[in-house]
């Protein structure tokens, strides 16, 4: 399905041109571990820059999460979703209430995929994240051997406001912080304060 | 030409011993980099090896150059001119309401600016920069009614534009002047003017390694001895160059030095102008900044001194 040969592609050097995608990795090096980096959403082009600024040999490996009612639509979005970054769509308007959005996440965990997630659903204004969503806890519960590592994504706020079609070029550089641990009996909304807490410390590094 | 030499003989024979000269620094360099005993010593040899290094990126502009003629060049410094603005903007507080002013000066600005030295628009290159954008940005940035900053913003995409675009630029159409005197060429005078930048900076931090003394202020790999002396060495290369150029002998060694002085004031106003963009990303780790900016910063000032005095004097 996806050629872990392919040299670099087109979209990854669009992005470093435009955006730079910097990786600084603070606390933790780049490993082929099994992880679910987590980051700030702050534009339309952070999915792509999280994921240029991963090594080629994590990029095969590692899939965004992605809003099916944004990546699913127009010929060109999907091709990058779909054939370039092997993106695991998930459904935010759960018309089927007895469906669990979290399952196609669940699919790609169990098949050894990484992923790319932004746990509070959707862009902010700001660049420090608002509120987590609560699938961060329940995929780190369920799947304990994973790695839950916090991710910064700098000055890409600046590049591609909400609402605006063409990004501004400026140089954004990508922080991986150290996992972040989850506690024997620990609540949901102290883990995820916790691991919102990481992602925010990762700004000030 | 002088000595003898056709222009196209005179270009490959300068290339040719910028390869050589490359080749035997980079080496030397690594030589003694791996026999250097102290730290601050290693630390020395590797600043002056990043400058050697920068060689190899102006022989590919030499040969650009040569091989594909001025479009070829142009590209190149349009690509760096972007690489410059991105940085710059990159460093600069900018707001989302200067959105639409950003992607104007990205998209629009720079194509512009170079596609006019392209087509020899050369009355309105030296004035699109500094009199259309500079009326145009303001008004753009104004219909977005938010006027908070709103000078300071402006004044900044300005002043980006200018570092980056205009002055840049600058080094393109070097190139394409036409100076018939003595059998020159614009591509030699570009040969000339590369040379002389490149060696004020690779001498001026070569001797402040060597000579030692106290540090600039704007520059911790330059102390005043390096600097003078190194600056001095730059004018010498540029006078032994006079063959190249449309200038006699005693006119070479003042175009050398309007070029290191120009270019000395550059990499000044340029770490001004970083430190007062955010001084704290300079002194740590520089991420943000992949140097684009601290690349070009000598050139940035001395191409628009050069070409206009040489438009002035001799064309």
């Amino acid at each position: 399905m996806f050629d872990s040969f392919k040299l670099l592609t087109p979209i990854v050097w669009l992005t470093r041109l435009l955006v730079g995608a910097y990786p600084q990795w603070i606390g933790c090096a780049p490993a082929a571990t099994q992880r679910i980096y987590f980051a700030n959403h702050t534009s339309h082009m952070d999915t792509v820059v999280l994921w240029a600024a991963l090594p080629r040999a994590l990029r095969a490996n590692t899939r965004p999460v992605a809003a099916k009612d944004y990546w699913d639509k127009g010929a060109l979005k999907r091709r990058i979703a779909i054939d370039e970054l092997n993106v695991v769509l998930i459904d935010r308007n759960r018309d089927d209430p007895s469906h669990d959005p979290l399952d196609p996440l669940r699919d790609a965990l169990s098949s050894g995929f990484s992923l790319i997630i932004f746990p509070e659903g959707t862009r902010s204004a700001q660049a420090l994240p608002g509120p987590f969503k609560s699938g961060l806890y329940h995929l780190g519960r369920e799947f304990p051997s994973v790695e839950l590592v916090p991710v910064y994504l700098e000055n890409l706020h600046r590049s591609m406001p909400k609402g605006e079609l063409l990004p501004v070029p400026t140089m954004c550089s990508v922080r991986f912080g150290k996992p972040v641990q989850m506690a024997e009996g620990e609540s949901k909304e102290g883990f995820l304060s916790r691991a919102r807490a990481a992602v925010i410390a990762l700004s000030r590094a | 030409m002088r000595l003898g030499l056709s222009a196209n003989e005179a270009y490959l024979l300068i290339l040719a011993g910028l390869v050589l000269f490359s080749a035997a620094a980079t080496a030397y360099g690594q030589w003694l980099l791996g026999h250097a005993s102290d730290g601050a010593k290693q630390q020395r040899i590797a600043i002056v090896n990043s400058r050697v290094r920068a060689s190899w990126s102006l022989i590919l502009i030499f040969a650009v150059a040569f091989a594909l003629g001025q479009p070829g060049l142009l590209v190149v410094f349009a690509f760096s001119s972007f690489l410059a603005l991105r940085e710059f903007i990159a460093l600069t507080p900018t707001k989302a309401s200067d959105h639409w002013a950003l992607v104007i000066a990205f998209y629009a600005v720079i194509p512009i600016q170079y596609l006019l030295i392209g087509f020899d628009q050369y009355q309105i290159f030296s004035l699109f920069i500094p009199v259309y954008v500079f009326l145009l940005l303001p008004v753009l940035m104004a219909l977005r009614q938010d006027t908070e900053r709103y000078l300071e913003r402006v004044a900044k995409v300005q002043w980006g534009l200018m570092i980056s675009v205009f002055c840049v630029s600058h080094a393109g159409a070097i190139m394409a002047l036409e100076v018939p005197r003595f059998q020159s060429s614009g591509q030699l005078l570009l040969l000339f003017f590369l040379l002389v930048v490149y060696f004020s900076d690779l001498l001026e931090v070569m001797a402040s390694a060597l000579l030692g003394g106290t540090p600039l202020r704007s520059n911790a790999n330059k102390t005043r001895k390096g600097v003078f002396a190194g600056g001095l060495g730059a004018v010498l290369i540029g006078a032994s160059l006079w063959w190249l150029t449309p200038f006699r002998f005693w006119q070479a060694i003042l175009m050398s030095g309007a070029i290191v002085v120009a270019g000395f004031m550059g990499g000044l106003v340029l770490s001004s102008v970083k430190r007062s963009l955010g001084a704290r990303r300079w002194d740590t780790e520089i991420v943000l900044t992949r140097g684009a900016l601290d690349r070009l910063d000598s050139l940035i000032f001395a191409a628009p001194v050069f070409y206009q005095l040489t438009v002035f004097f001799f064309l």
